[in-house]
């Protein structure tokens, strides 16, 4: 028989008030078990918590019961208090008799039994307790950034200037992500390669940071503080060592394929790095185009490479590695409007993205820097601006608004006056959202000083007539039908989840909404959190956001990181699971339910008779089990069982409350 | 053992024992009370990590205790503190209603319910309709097992 001790807080009147207190105590006394009882004004209090550390010590109590507020209010602060009497603190159990009982019933009569019914099933549940221990976890002391756009790069710089390594995974042969491709930066319209390759030299040169370029992550195993990650490093065809950097082999490469930095609007060499100001200045091999690759000859690369760093024989290679927390990443894209018929994306070389009409202001991009139309090369008089193509489209698209295309849209307007003073520009838009930090005033200054026509409606159609691209739209404001002769259109595709984003979180075992960006842990308290310990979330991966909302978040990512590095150990879960292998019949579907790949399969070997028997069972690793218990709700022969919570104790707190008394 | 009369099955106030999620609904019903939302002490609530935790067992051993009705209630589809859980759970409960049904008891003595840790007024609200529900329908006793009030 255990020798149970019940602890009654009043919680002032809080409980008091609601809940007959002498006559829980006394209906406490005769439970099954239960050698002591008293009570307390405020058993939190450190009078509170002495009580009941001297009554475990005068009484031997070896299980308590507090009577209290939630659980999830104080629970820790008892079993602190248990562990100081030399108790295990787990060996305590809490009847929530406040948020659920005092607050919540009107009066005596209600809160009064409900009390005792509560106390009943916690006492219940705690003589089948046992002793826990929670695991001491180690924490690697390095960090794992997936992505090197403005997010990345910001998030690796200040985990490496806490002191902290930190690895950074980017797909791309450079860093830089979609701020790499901009011309200049809205609200403040500084150039974007001037504020940012500073900050991508800092990062590669950081002693701190090592760049993994060109590499994915293939494979995430284990647990916060201890994640296991296999790194597919692809092969460049170069040798980073020895490159230079110099720029003659993709100078001399004969062969050209489209460039996935100009969004195809150029093309690239097959050896190539994808802008100029690449970090790092190494390039790569593009196999699929390279006429070494596919005839097996041509060379030319290879013989003029001073350093001659170029090698065919490369091999794509994994890398694999600890990290105590993850960085996720991995930036947005732009929706392809071509689902869009009425627009014609596609079908006519003057209808264009607003990420590909950025590319042409930009003096490396594929017209130099000039400001025209793909089809003549005629600089545009005027130029039509769609906006929530895709955005804001509960029929087509996505509900939500992309948030960075108004702002974006108002950038391009005033670039496009300063290039070409006579062009004029056209805004369709829904509504005009422009809420920031000198954001409305930048727009304001769109419309009223560089002659920017702002017409809330939609377009119903786009079609060229001789040279131009007619657009058919309403004012809706004027009620009126526009019919405006563009010379190009621009349209604010949505920004939307990368592509791989949900492979990318089963592998590394976060989840993605339902438009496929990653989950905060909580929309307003949690945002760079995911509901996975040790991984964090930052910039457009999240959701659409502008530079400095994604550099804020990545700064606050950093931080968690380097908070959880800079632990010396990591309390695991008590509550795991725990197998029974005499009783496991090895059906193994504990491990199909298990959301932490905890469980895996086990080769026994019994006594059988005369001989042996090799039997397959189930066994939990405790160091991954995070103790939803799962797999002990499948469990067909009641084998596997949850520690804290398992079938007897649940079943013991439901048979108590059926007493109902 | 003290001679317990289930007051239920003897005509009285029914009773819902609630199993609810400690991350979300758990957490929802403690919304209810700092936000003093009053709802049926009729309602009793069982702790459990996940309603993926959930084995169909503890539901029908309430049921053959005496409880009137039974509520499940977890994060929303989505929101799993587990990411999957509740996923697990709502496929396993639902087939469960279904046999429920098949073997000639009331479905309706048992539901399931998402409850966020930002809902306590849906938490009482489910609350208090599940005891509303379960007055008009009456005491369980098709899965009662009498013995057990004489066992006590
Ligand atoms: C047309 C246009 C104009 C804009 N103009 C402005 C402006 O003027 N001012 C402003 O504040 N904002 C502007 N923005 C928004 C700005 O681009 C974003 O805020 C910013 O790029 C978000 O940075 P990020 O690092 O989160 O994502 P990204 O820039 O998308 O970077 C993500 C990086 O992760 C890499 N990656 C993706 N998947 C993987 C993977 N599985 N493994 C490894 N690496 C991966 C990518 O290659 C990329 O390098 C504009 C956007 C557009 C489309």
């Amino acid at each position: 028989m255990p020798r149970t001790g019940v602890f009654l807080c009043h919680c002032g009147s809080n409980i008091a008030g609601t809940v007959n207190i002498d006559q829980t105590i006394e209906a406490s006394r005769n439970f099954p078990g239960v050698v002591h009882v008293d009570e307390y004004r405020y058993l939190c209090s450190e009078m509170g918590q002495d009580i009941i550390k001297k009554a475990i010590e005068d009484n031997n109590l070896d299980r308590v019961v507090v009577g209290t507020c939630s659980p999830r209010m104080h629970e820790n602060t008892f079993r602190k208090a248990a562990a100081e009497a030399g108790l295990n603190p787990y060996l305590l159990e809490v009847a929530n008799i406040r948020e659920h009982c005092s607050w919540v019933h009107k009066d005596m009569e209600e809160g009064t039994p409900k009390a005792i019914a509560l106390l009943r099933a916690a006492a219940a549940k705690v003589a089948l307790n046992e002793a826990l221990e929670a695991p001491k976890l180690e924490v690697e002391k390095r960090a794992l950034v997936i992505g090197g756009g403005i997010a990345g790069i910001q998030a690796a710089l200040d985990i490496a200037e806490a002191g902290y390594p930190v690895d950074i995974v980017e797909r791309e042969p450079s860093i830089g992500g979609r701020m790499a491709q901009l011309e200049k930066t809205f609200p403040t319209l500084d150039c974007s390669a001037c504020i940012l390759t500073p900050k991508m030299v800092e990062a590669a040169q950081h002693p701190n940071i090592n760049l993994i370029t060109y590499a994915e992550v293939e494979e995430v195993n284990g647990f916060v503080g201890q994640f296991d990650v296999k790194i597919k490093q692809k092969a460049r065809y170069v040798d980073p060592v020895k490159c230079t950097g110099c720029g003659i082999c993709w100078e001399k490469c004969p062969a050209k394929a489209p460039s996935e930095f100009e969004m195809g609007l150029a093309k690239r060499k097959s050896i190539y790095v994808p802008f100029a100001q690449a970090v790092p200045m190494v390039p790569v091999i593009d196999k699929e185009t390279c006429l070494y690759f596919r005839k097996g000859r041509c060379q030319i690369c290879e013989k003029e490479c001073p350093p001659q760093a170029i090698d065919y024989e490369q091999q794509d290679e994994i890398i694999e590695r600890r990290y105590g927390a993850i960085v996720v990443a991995t930036g947005f894209d732009q929706m392809d409007p071509s689902i869009y018929g009425e627009y014609g994306y596609g079908q006519h070389p003057d209808i264009l993205t607003g990420l590909e009409f950025e590319r042409l202001f930009n003096a490396s991009g594929p017209t130099g820097g000039k400001v025209v139309r793909l089809s003549d090369g005629k600089p545009p008089k005027k130029v039509v601006f769609i906006q929530c193509v895709g955005s804001r489209d509960k029929a087509r698209g996505m509900n939500y608004c992309s948030k960075i295309c108004c702002m974006f849209t108002a950038k391009q307007a005033i670039l496009l006056k300063e290039k070409l003073p006579d062009a004029k520009s056209y805004v369709f838009y829904i509504d005009v959202r422009t809420a920031g930090k000198g954001y409305e005033e930048f727009q304001r200054r769109a419309a009223e000083e560089y002659d920017v026509a702002y017409l809330r409606g939609q377009v119903g159609k786009i079609f060229p007539e001789g040279d131009h691209l007619v657009v058919h739209g309403v004012d809706s404001l004027s009620g009126k039908v526009v019919d405006i002769k563009a010379d190009m259109v621009v349209l604010s595709a949505a920004s939307i989840a990368r592509a791989d984003a949900p492979e990318l979180g089963r592998k590394i075992g976060i989840n993605t909404d339902s438009y496929n960006f990653f989950n905060e842990a909580h929309p307003k308290l949690k945002p760079v959190e995911t509901h996975t310990a040790g991984i964090f979330i930052a910039g457009a991966c999240q959701t659409p956001k502008d530079i400095p909302d994604t550099v804020a978040q990545a700064s606050a990512a950093a931080v968690k990181a380097v908070g959880l590095l800079s632990k010396e150990m990591l309390q695991g879960e008590a509550c795991t699971a725990e197998v029974d292998e005499a009783e496991c019949s090895g059906c193994l579907h504990c491990v199909a339910v298990c959301p932490y790949t905890a469980i895996d399969a086990k080769e026994i070997e019994e006594r059988y008779g005369d001989g042996t028997l090799k039997r397959t069972v189930a066994e939990v690793n405790p160091a991954l089990c995070q103790g939803c218990g799962s797999c002990s709700a499948i469990c067909r022969s009641g084998s596997i069982n949850q520690k804290g919570f398992s079938n007897e104790q649940i079943l013991a707190e439901v048979d108590a409350i059926c007493l109902q008394r | 053992m003290s001679t317990a009369v289930n007051e239920t099955s003897a005509g009285k106030e029914p009773l819902i024992v609630s199993f609810c999620c400690n991350w979300c609904s758990y957490a929802g019903g403690d919304l209810a009370g700092t936000s003093r939302m009053s709802y049926p002490a009729n309602v009793k609530v069982i702790r459990v990590p996940c309603s993926g935790r959930i084995n169909p067992m503890f539901i029908l051993r309430a049921f053959q205790r005496g409880a009137d009705g039974v509520l499940v209630a977890g994060c929303h589809p989505g929101d799993c503190h587990y990411s999957t859980g509740n996923y697990h759970g709502r496929r396993r409960l639902s087939a469960f209603k279904r046999l429920v049904e098949f073997a000639g008891f009331e479905p309706e003595r048992f539901e399931v319910r998402w409850i966020s840790s930002s809902e306590g007024d849906k938490f009482a609200e489910e609350m208090t309709a599940m005891t509303n529900k379960i007055k008009a329908l009456g005491p369980n006793r098709k899965m009662r097992d009498a013995r057990w009030q004489k066992i006590t």
